[in-house]
């Protein structure tokens, strides 16, 4: 509620403009006065861009949609951290009140080779798709369905499976990973389904069609430092990728077609 | 005779959709594969209809606007699924389901259409947990259930406060599999601008690919609408910032009509406003209700802190008014009631405008109860509301979560504040039982259609319907349109010039795909001072204010003319910047502004002829002496069907509603 708490902010802004995939891009420096503590982050940025339009200027372009941190479609570089200084928030989650008036916010897009900038900070993250497309689901046509308590799940493997389908596929993970890597995302969807009773018919080809396609994307390789983990705004764990690890040694040793 | 034609099946209710199913004409598998099926949008109902027909065997094409189809609107639902499953032994059962969505609709739903859903809400449950959809469970292994509101049962199934989320995924995942089997294109970042029609028969859209700019012309012998609700015509809402209406808006323009435009769920859980610079709501899930309670102060512009006032002192008005549902009256219900004390004065907040919602009491129950559990005969209050904080968390926390993100309060410790949001829209294209628009071959599913809310929708029946529209309808009901083009295309095989041979080189595509490059270079060419948002803005204003909550014949005769001097402002002087061969989001927003204000007046309209009360449209001229809402079954129970005929010009057709199975009665949850 405006009140009690809110203040007003000074800032300025470090933007990344890029034109289109293949131009070159820059920054562009921002002075924003009374920006209030109550707005959130991507608030503050349509400030920002109705301030740009009255001056005859072409807005900045960023992906954004629910604004309440589900979508995964928000997706910005802040100050050198994927959606910025909070642990465990979305960008779009981000409030005004996590900085201090007189700071100096750099943002950028999410810099990774599998996914290209489309326009300032707007990437292609289509990668995901293919890699899901390429095994991250369990073969159910519709209407084949048992009675869905003839398949009973523990309570916990339930929880923890829920635990891993809970990732957004924003691709903070990628963007916080020197190597790029895809791993945290990949493993999510593996172990999602890994855990449950339903997925261990196609346990085996799956994890190792989906790491297939994740190396084809150009993603690069783990090397445990997890930067992903700490930056993931859903609290996906490094533990899946370990069990994606044994998954793929366990699937490579032992599945044949 | 009236042009609209509902196709509803003889028999009795609970025999006709079995029997319809098991007797309407089908496609051969080898004629599907030489049909072409555009789904627009991909949320539940989009993303569940495209896997389900391309598994059948047609060639479907799937565009969203947004990058990936995993990211619609849908993943945003929290509190759950309703399904009649009665694994709860309390008493559910088809008809019960049927029941409680009739009278929470105010009885303004078609009874064929609801009994439908009600049956085939059961295989939604397991076709989800089929696809590996992490359903909460019991310890024993069983799935788990929670209470929403109109309802005397628990039938709800969820996870966590991510049930959408986890449902969408899980069609997604279904969708996706299609995608890698080459059965399904999918189109990401594509937005639809029009339908193209032949005759008055759907042959395919107009698309423009939001990265290049491109136009194009995709020819389809059915399309598909999934594409959502029009609840961000009031700017604010609890909609995504890209939700809009212009693909079906685009569609009743080339003829599809479209009913009860002013039935909008106002959602009675929301954070409430905190200043101007606010670009959307949030919702806080309908299931919080269960274990919340709603209060204001007894006394006006009561300051104290809401810990610091006594029991005696708060007025917990649900439970006062409503003592049989309580705190779990419908949602149009539960938002008069808090606006009413807000406009009596009794709101708290620096605004005044919100309502406490408070956990303190259940809390401590949990407290106890685990207190219990755990044996501890002498627990201080300090140990019960610690570990009833436990148990509230596991059950909320999410969403707890999220509420702390936004208003850096903790609801831990103080109740909620909330006040009522725009949340969904009951209204949308008009449908018949096969979920076919007025125009030939063009469909409607999901929230885009009118068909199953009435005047009022249930918590937990928006993910029910999306899915069961794709799943389980949409799969049989499009075979009957389909059958017969498999007849046509077999008459026309030696025709030079048929529409399956030309496809996208039929002149209508050129004359479409014309018309929608020259509205693009409209909104570029006008040069104004004023930005897109600024009206969309001043749009939202003008129907929160007068075609919100409560409606009023003066406010809705003020709030057309308003709207039609912004419509005429908006074209000649928005300011669109940057160019139509790029990615430009301000240019997209500009179509979809355009066609909301064009809505909004068609939504007041509709508001200012419906002279009754009934769901989520209340009319101050037609209330109980207690304030409840009151319907005119004589003059009223009927569909509006608006046509549209030009510029600010509709005409109304009705559907009659007849209830042959549920009496009709004026609803109470005394």
């Amino acid at each position: 509620m405006a009140g009690a708490n809110s203040q007003e902010l000074n800032l300025t802004l470090k933007v990344w403009r890029q034109k289109n995939t293949k131009a070159t891009g820059s920054f562009e420096t921002h002075q924003l006065t009374g920006i209030s503590t109550d707005m959130s982050f991507l608030e503050m940025f349509d400030v920002l861009n109705e301030k740009l339009i009255s001056e005859g200027k072409e807005a900045i372009a960023f992906d954004h949609d629910c604004r309440e941190g589900i979508c995964g479609m928000c997706s910005m570089y802040i100050n050198g951290r994927p959606h910025g200084p909070k642990q465990g928030v979305t960008t779009c989650q981000l409030h005004m009140r996590s900085f201090k008036t007189g700071d100096t916010i750099v943002v950028e897009p999410w810099r990774s080779a599998a996914f290209p900038v489309i326009k300032d900070l707007a990437v292609d993250r289509g990668a995901f798709d293919r890699i899901i497309a390429s095994g991250g689901y369990i073969s159910v046509n519709t209407g084949n369905a048992q009675d869905a308590n003839n398949i009973l799940i523990p309570k916990d493997a339930a929880d923890e499976a829920f635990g891993a389908a809970a990732c957004i596929g924003c691709g903070a993970c990628v963007a916080a990973c020197k190597n790029g890597s895809a791993m945290l995302f990949v493993s999510a969807k593996v172990s999602q389904l890994a855990l449950l009773p339903q997925g261990q018919v196609e346990r085996k080809a799956r994890v190792l069609k989906m790491v297939a396609a994740m190396d084809e994307e150009g993603f690069g390789n783990c090397t445990n430092t997890g930067a992903c983990e700490a930056e993931c705004p859903k609290g996906i764990s490094l533990e899946n990728i370990a069990r994606m690890n044994r998954e793929l040694t366990s699937a490579a040793l032992t599945y044949s077609k | 005779m009236s042009k609209l034609d509902s196709k509803i099946p003889e028999g009795a209710i609970d025999q006709k959709w079995s029997k319809y199913r098991s007797t309407v004409h089908l496609v051969n598998p080898a004629n599907k594969r030489s049909l072409e099926v555009l789904v627009v949008g991909s949320g539940l109902a989009g993303a569940s209809a495209a896997s389900s027909l391309a598994e059948m065997g047609y060639k479907v094409k799937v565009f969203c606007f947004q990058d990936s189809p995993r990211r619609a609107h849908s993943i945003a639902a929290q509190g759950g699924i309703n399904a009649a499953k009665n694994y709860q032994n309390d008493g559910d059962s088809t008809y019960r389901l049927f029941y409680d969505t009739i009278k929470g609709g105010d009885y303004r739903a078609r009874e064929a259409n609801v009994h439908r859903l009600a049956e085939v809400s059961s295989s939604i449950i397991d076709q989800c947990v089929a696809q590996g959809v992490p359903l909460a469970r019991e310890y024993g292994g069983l799935l788990s259930n929670r209470s929403f509101g109109g309802t005397q049962v628990q039938r709800t199934f969820y996870a966590a406060g991510q049930t959408g989320q986890q449902l969408l995924l899980g069609a997604y995942s279904a969708l996706q599999r299609q995608v890698g089997m080459g059965a399904v294109e999918l189109c990401s970042r594509h937005e639809m601008l029009d339908v193209v029609t032949i005759d008055g028969i759907t042959r395919g859209i107009i698309a423009r690919n939001l990265i290049t700019g491109e136009m194009e012309k995709h020819f389809g012998h059915a399309v598909l609408l999934c594409t959502g609700g029009y609840g961000n015509v009031f700017y604010l809402s609890t909609n995504a910032m890209g939700s809009n209406v212009t693909a079906a808006w685009k569609a009743h323009k080339k003829g599809a009509f479209f009913g009860n435009p002013c039935y909008t769920q106002i959602h009675p859980t929301c954070i409430p406003v905190s200043g101007d610079h606010q670009s959307k709501l949030t919702l806080m899930s309908e299931s919080l209700r269960n274990d919340g309670r709603i209060w204001v102060p007894k006394k006006k512009d009561d300051t104290r802190k809401p810990t610091d006032i006594p029991e005696e002192e708060r007025d917990y008005y649900l439970e006062r008014r409503y003592p049989a549902f309580g705190n779990l009256v419908p949602r149009d219900v539960a938002s008069r009631g808090a606006k009413e004390r807000c406009d009596a004065g009794y709101g708290v907040g620096t605004s005044k405008m919100a309502v406490y919602l408070d956990f303190a009491f259940n809390t401590a129950r949990y407290g106890k109860t685990e207190a219990t559990k755990r044996n501890i005969h002498n627990a201080t209050q300090e140990d019960i509301m610690r570990m009833g904080k436990e148990v509230v968390k596991e059950k909320y926390g999410n969403l707890f979560d999220m509420y702390a993100q936004i208003t850096g309060e903790n609801p831990y410790e103080v109740p909620m504040r909330i006040y009522p949001a725009v949340h969904y829209t009951m209204g949308g294209l008009w449908v018949d039982y096969n979920l076919m628009t007025t125009v030939k071959g063009l469909y409607a599913l999901g929230e885009a259609n009118f068909s199953d809310h009435g005047a009022n929708r249930l918590g937990a029946s928006a993910l029910m319907q999306g899915l069961a529209d794709g799943y389980f309808v949409i799969p049989y009901t499009l075979g009957v349109y389909l059958s017969d083009e498999v007849s046509r295309m077999s008459a026309e095989k030696d025709k030079a010039d048929s529409i399956d041979k030309l496809k996208t080189k039929h002149p209508a595509f050129d004359v479409a795909l014309k018309e929608q490059t020259d509205l693009i270079n409209k909104f570029l060419n006008i040069k104004g001072t004023k930005s897109v948002e600024s009206f969309h803005k001043r749009l939202g204003l003008i129907m929160w204010n007068k075609c919100g909550m409560a409606r009023n014949k003066q406010g809705l005769t003020e709030a057309i003319a308003e709207i039609q001097a912004l419509r005429k402002e908006f074209w000649s002087d928005v300011r669109v910047l940057g160019t139509a061969d790029e990615f430009n989001p301000d240019l997209e927003k500009a179509g979809r502004v355009a066609d909301f204000i064009e809505l909004g007046e068609l939504m007041c309209k509709d508001a200012l002829h419906r002279e009754e009360s009934c769901g989520g449209h209340f009319r101050e001229e037609h209330q109980t002496e207690d304030g409840e809402a009151k319907r005119d079954d004589v003059n009223f129970a009927y569909v509006a069907a608006w046509e549209y005929k030009g510029v600010s010009d509709w005409e109304l057709n009705k559907e009659e509603l007849k209830y042959e199975n549920i009496k009709i009665a004026q609803r109470s949850y005394k």
